[in-house]
């Protein structure tokens, strides 16, 4: 149960001219179905770069990743990445933004009618069913990045990998868009991992949250149990004492134990 | 077709725009302004222009006489388009004559056996325009069928870019005239038969034509896959698009105004070539008209050459437009300024 997804001694070193810069150094962690666990971390301590190795849009330098008994070794599918800058293909309607995915993932399992219902009930699922035929220019930032949503969950992924998925949005859409993420967790119950330096989003959508050491060389510095109810919301958690342990445990471990680099 | 020819004819007239709002009332001071920028200083450059020419060429005198005016080449023009309608009316009589001919004897005899010739009378100044045309198109749509698929595959791959990169380089600055001799040598070795589909003058230009506007196509597709965003990439990547699905749906969406702008510097090119090679390699077009001019030596040659070159000019911006056209057809991005 516990194992998985297993990230094991993961290190990863880049070529740079002045030789090769270690990014990770032994990152390991278990991470066990239909969690949701936060990265944490200051900018550059190679947050995205954990992302993108379970991703598999890059390759461990040492150690590996274990997904249900099997490593990772490309890009796939089965994790489903949401992009901080939503990446969605300009050119193409919202719907046809996910037929893309839709019609890859399911090739030959699902036929024109079933694959239509899919596509439509994941943009449902994040309220975008009424602008499915909008381009991405034509829509706001943060119905955006629920497109981008819609089109990972549309995979069916095993892992939902989210890099900083609502760093780029206003306050109030950010909370919208946490509210509706909490809402589709409870109901898939899809194991996510999500990058975000948010505190608040950390520990209101988070079972577990990774805190993750000044790079180079970066490595989880510690790891908090948030053991608070489903579902959450965030005013009653607002004067919530645990709520604000949690919160000043995450608090404390960025800026005293790891000061930001650049703000030192 | 018909939203193209639309969209081409609105890109010609743009400048009637504010005329037209103007007499609608719609605010007016901003509308004299548009009109003062795209209307009345071109015409007033153009009136510049018109007034200095004739001013100075009757003061340059050559072996052919004096170097004609607008005057006289608006009246050469209207002798070109006489001579066209005189050959038309020509070539209309033949086909009469020979109808009636064959008319006849069919009378005389069910059996007989008919011959139908074409008219074969001189090619007018239009006729060669219409050459022309044919063959810069030939010629432009061969390279862009070579250029476009090699500058994508070149683009997708480091390595085979840098494996192509030397040679584009070194054939990129080459003159027509240098390669006109080997295409007309490989085309006399290469195409033999007794009925000719091509004529071999039409293939040497039509060939070089396109060994000349290869380069700026096959660069700007290259540079423009090469440079497909990051992100999108990866979401190819996570989606495990094959390959041909990648260019399709990624690739070329993204890429197409790097293209275009590759392919509307290769139609620049192709056009300015096509005029050399037909001068050298005797095509019947506006090339071998210019040369023909040129050797015939009247006293209206220069003037009908300059008539040329005003054709040739126009016909170069109007093909240029019907390409800016097509772009912004094709381009998923409609409110991308194009110019």
């Amino acid at each position: 149960m516990s194992n998985y997804l297993e990230l094991s001694q993961v290190s990863i070193e880049f070529p740079t001219p002045n030789g090769p810069f270690k990014a990770l150094d032994k990152v390991s962690l278990k991470i066990s179905e239909g969690e949701f666990v936060s990265l944490i971390g200051h900018s550059g301590c190679g947050k995205s770069t954990v992302l993108n190795i379970i991703a598999g849009l890059h390759q461990a330098t040492e150690g590996g990743v274990i997904l249900k008994g099997k490593e990772v070794n490309e890009p796939g599918p089965d994790r489903a990445v949401v992009f901080q800058n939503h990446s969605l293909l300009p050119w193409l309607s919202a719907y046809q933004n996910v037929e893309l995915a839709v019609n890859q993932v399911f090739k030959g399992k699902k036929n024109k009618q079933e694959s239509k219902e899919w596509i439509e009930h994941n943009l449902r699922l994040v309220h975008m069913l009424h602008a499915k035929d909008k381009r991405p220019d034509e829509i706001s930032g943060g119905m955006k990045q629920r497109v981008g949503i819609a089109r990972a969950l549309a995979m069916e992924p095993e892992v939902l990998l989210m890099d900083e998925p609502f760093g780029a949005l206003d306050a109030l859409t950010r909370a919208h868009l946490q509210d509706s993420l909490m809402e589709i967790h409870s109901d898939l119950n899809n194991t996510v991992i999500m990058i975000t330096h948010d505190v608040d989003e950390a520990v209101l959508l988070s079972d577990r949250i990774v805190m993750m050491t000044n790079g180079p060389a970066a490595s989880i510095g510690e790891i908090l149990n948030v053991n608070l109810a489903h579902p959450r919301n965030r005013l009653e958690l607002a004067d919530n004492a645990d709520y604000n342990h949690y919160r000043a445990e995450v608090l404390r471990f960025l800026h005293q134990r790891q000061r930001n680099p650049k703000a030192a | 077709m018909t939203e193209l020819a639309l969209r081409s004819i609105r890109s010609i007239f743009s400048w009637s725009l504010p005329f037209y709002k103007l007499a609608k009332g719609d605010a007016v001071s901003e509308q004299l302004k548009l009109i003062t920028k795209t209307f009345l200083l071109p015409v007033l450059g153009v009136t510049v222009f018109l007034l200095l020419w004739a001013g100075l060429a009757p003061k340059v005198v050559t072996s052919l006489g004096a170097v004609p005016g607008p005057a006289q080449v608006w009246q050469q023009f209207q002798n070109l388009v006489d001579e066209h309608q005189i050959e038309r009316e020509k070539a209309a009589a033949f086909y009469e004559r020979q109808e009636r001919r064959n008319a006849k004897k069919l009378e005389n005899n069910a059996n007989a056996e008919i011959k139908v010739r074409s008219y074969t009378g001189r090619a007018t100044f239009f006729d060669q325009i219409v050459t022309s045309i044919v063959t810069v198109l030939c010629g432009f749509l061969l390279a862009t069928i070579i250029a476009v698929p090699l500058g994508i595959v070149s683009g997708l791959s480091n390595s085979i870019y840098n494996a192509i990169n030397p040679l584009v380089q070194i054939f990129k600055p080459v003159s027509p005239l240098a390669w006109l001799p080997i295409v007309t040598m490989i085309v006399s070795a290469m195409y033999v038969s007794d009925d000719p589909m091509f004529q071999k003058s039409f293939l040497n230009s039509m060939l070089t034509v396109t060994l000349c506007c290869l380069w700026p196509a096959l660069i700007n597709t290259a540079v423009g896959v090469a440079n497909v965003d990051k992100d999108l990439l990866n979401v190819s990547k996570v989606l495990r698009l094959g390959y041909f699905t990648h260019i399709y749906k990624i690739v070329l969406p993204y890429s197409i105004p790097m293209i275009f702008t590759g392919l509307r510097l290769s139609f620049g090119i192709a056009w300015m070539v096509l005029i050399a090679a037909e001068m050298l390699a005797q095509n019947p077009g506006l090339g071998k008209f210019v040369w023909d001019e040129f050797q015939n030596g009247s006293s209206n040659s220069l003037g009908r050459i300059l008539v040329a070159v005003f054709a040739i000019g126009l016909i170069g911006f109007l093909l240029d437009r019907l390409m800016l056209a097509m772009q912004k057809w094709i381009s998923w991005d409609k409110s991308a300024e194009l110019r």
